[in-house]
């Protein structure tokens, strides 16, 4: 069964005068495990279509099954329960909380899980490891270089075990380098067996993923499958 | 769970932001401290008259003379009150223990070169230490032989030993009393300020040597004080002595009485009921206060909600519910509150104690009842509830996707 499952999905902005059409009947199919990135121009869609994922938002028209659950029913708490066992963000400006350590963030999704304090750390501790940062847990955001903090970031999306971990432009913000040891973290992280969504509009980090897809005015244009990473 | 957790990232928020909490706090702070500060020393007051008047006993009756309201063209009437009626009501009235007249004067006392005006020159029975629950330190009272005598004997407080400069042996010295030569016979125990009086600073004289002291006319209006046989007879001895001074003095039904009878507890409800009084209207003083606080609070709230919007965005991101937002935002305002009204009560407190040792005069200790300091904190955590209620509202309510893009 398909991890995702969208189909004729709109999504309609009404500003007054205008209606917004950001999406316009996308149908999408994703199974578990996959490597993919949403790619396109701006205004082309793919940030609706990542809050939607994200169940940030639920759609005008059109259904949205994620993991065997209709979203687009659920209600606000609801949705918030699925953004914390389900999905994990990772955002280009990072979104730490300041003058809160790395453990601390990390621990962010399990305290709205209801996990026991001494669980939370000793699994905060973990993913930290995990991305990197071992030796960084009591460093505030303010104390860690750019590449850190987004390592830190994708340690929160990953500590509650999601269905998906969803980034946008997780690398708009970093220096080549940098951008390359954190797409190798989201590689690594693919491997494991991970579902990893990636929005980006740059072509060389899509292309280390197996399938492109690619939006123009609110509709998917390009469903692009390789074989392998490059 | 979620709650206590709530509870620890307020506290870590609020501590961040130390200094503009602390600001925000001031409000409260000052409103909680200045009524903690008036009511304990309101409250002991209260204490003390209360108990000072409990000391004397619920068994005591006071008997005044007092003039009835006049109406217009009615002639006022000399109003009377003798020893004859303090004999009648003894002998009418039944489960009196003991019962005195009292009259009392101002008047300079002299010893050798020494001068002093005590607060109070008293003539009454051998009886009074009974009355008044106030016994003899050293010597002993008048006796009723005393009194019939009109013996030139006095009794005298311990300020009055001290001002006249009497020595260590008192007793057996003779003093000047106005125009009277009085020999000290007894000191009485001390006991310090009573509602306003030094009642160390009394001279006592026989009944009858008073009235000489004083004029005979001083006989026509005395009071009259007894102490009932029991706490349970006092309100029938009250209607008895009505009835004989009414029925004494030619009272017509329509009449009003020209005389009251206190009881003890009486007056501790008349002096409960005046400090009560100055206790509400600081209360309500110190409510708008509390809540001018309170506004400032829900500002800096409002504030805070606005400039933590990413991180609201943020814990709505990771699954933070509405609730949980608004729980957090609400703990903050009420420990806000909280704090403040812990630093209040102690700053209340402390200026209680710092009044009472700068203004002059024999002020009692400070006392608050526990039931103030709940009442004050309920008060701040309704506060907090009220005025951080808006502000965490807002923050609940916040669109996740537009808090995460609001820089």
């Amino acid at each position: 069964m398909a991890l995702i499952e969208l189909s004729d999905i709109h999504k309609v902005y009404d500003m007054g005068e205008i209606e917004v059409r950001a999406l316009n009947g996308v149908d999408l199919t994703i199974a578990q495990g996959e490597y993919l990135s949403i790619m396109g121009a701006s205004g082309s869609g793919k940030s609706t279509l990542m809050n939607l994922l994200g169940c940030l938002d639920t759609p005008s028209q059109g259904s949205y099954v994620l993991n065997g659950v209709a979203v687009q029913e659920l209600s606000d708490e609801e949705l918030a329960g699925i953004r914390n066992k389900e999905i994990g963000f990772v955002f280009q400006t990072f979104n730490l909380l300041s003058r809160t350590s790395a453990l601390a963030n990390v621990e962010l999704p399990l305290i709205y899980a209801g996990t026991r304090r001494a669980q939370r750390k000793k699994r905060a501790r973990e993913v930290l490891e995990i991305v990197g940062l071992g030796d960084r847990v009591d460093h505030s955001p303010n104390e860690l270089s750019g590449g850190q903090r987004q390592r830190v970031a994708i340690a929160r999306a990953l500590v509650n075990d999601p269905s998906i971990l969803l980034a946008d432009e997780p690398t708009g913000n970093l220096d080549s380098k940098t951008s390359e040891e954190i797409i190798e973290l989201f590689d690594a992280l693919h491997n494991a067996g991970n579902t990893v969504i990636l929005v980006t509009h740059e072509g060389d980090i899509a292309a280390h993923t197996q399938r492109q897809i690619i939006l123009r005015d609110g509709k998917v244009v390009e469903d692009r499958r390789q074989g392998q990473a490059a | 769970m979620i709650f206590f957790e709530n509870f620890a990232v307020a506290l870590r928020a609020l501590r961040t932001n130390l200094m503009r909490s602390s600001l925000t706090m001031l409000g409260i702070v000052i409103a909680t401290a200045g009524v903690i500060a008036v009511v304990s020393i309101v409250q002991g007051m209260q204490s003390m008259i209360v108990g000072q008047l409990q000391d004397i006993g619920t068994t005591l009756i006071s008997v005044f003379p007092q003039n009835p309201q006049q109406g217009p063209g009615i002639v006022a009437k000399q109003v009377k009150l003798t020893w004859q009626d303090g004999e009648a009501i003894l002998e009418q009235v039944p489960g009196i223990k003991e019962i005195t007249p009292v009259i009392g004067g101002s008047t300079q006392l002299k010893y050798r070169d020494r001068q002093h005006t005590p607060q109070m020159v008293l003539g009454s029975f051998g009886n009074w230490p009974e009355v008044f629950n106030h016994a003899v330190g050293s010597g002993r009272f008048f006796s009723s032989f005393d009194v019939q005598r009109r013996r030139k004997v006095a009794v005298i407080g311990l300020k009055v030993v001290e001002e006249l400069r009497l020595g260590q042996n008192p007793i057996g010295k003779e003093i000047l009393v106005g125009n009277l030569r009085a020999t000290v016979v007894g000191i009485m125990e001390e006991r310090g300020q009573n509602l306003g009086q030094n009642q160390d600073d009394f001279v006592f004289l026989p009944f009858d040597t008073a009235l000489a002291l004083f004029g005979r006319s001083a006989g026509d209006q005395i009071q009259i004080r007894l102490q009932t046989e029991s706490a349970e007879v006092v309100d029938q001895v009250v209607d008895g002595i009505k009835g004989v001074l009414r029925q004494r003095h030619s009272i017509g039904e329509d009449e009003d009485d020209d005389f009251v009878v206190f009881k003890q507890d009486q007056l501790i409800s008349v002096f409960s009921q005046i400090l009560g009084g100055i206790t509400a209207v600081i209360g309500s003083i110190a409510a708008i206060a509390l809540l001018v606080g309170g506004i400032g609070i829900m500002n800096i709230m409002l504030v805070s909600v606005t400039e933590r919007t990413r991180e609201i965005g943020v814990r709505k991101a990771v699954g933070a519910r509405r609730q949980d937002i608004l729980i957090q935002f609400l703990i903050e305002a009420v420990v806000l509150c909280l704090i403040g009204g812990l630093i209040g009560v102690a700053l209340g407190y402390a200026a209680g104690y710092a009044m009472v040792a700068l203004i002059p005069g024999d002020l009692p200790p400070p006392h608050v009842p526990v039931l103030w300091i709940i009442i004050s904190f309920a008060f701040v955590t309704l506060i907090g509830v009220v005025f951080g209620i808006y502000p965490a509202g807002r923050a609940a309510k916040l669109d996740p996707i537009d808090a995460l893009r609001y820089e």
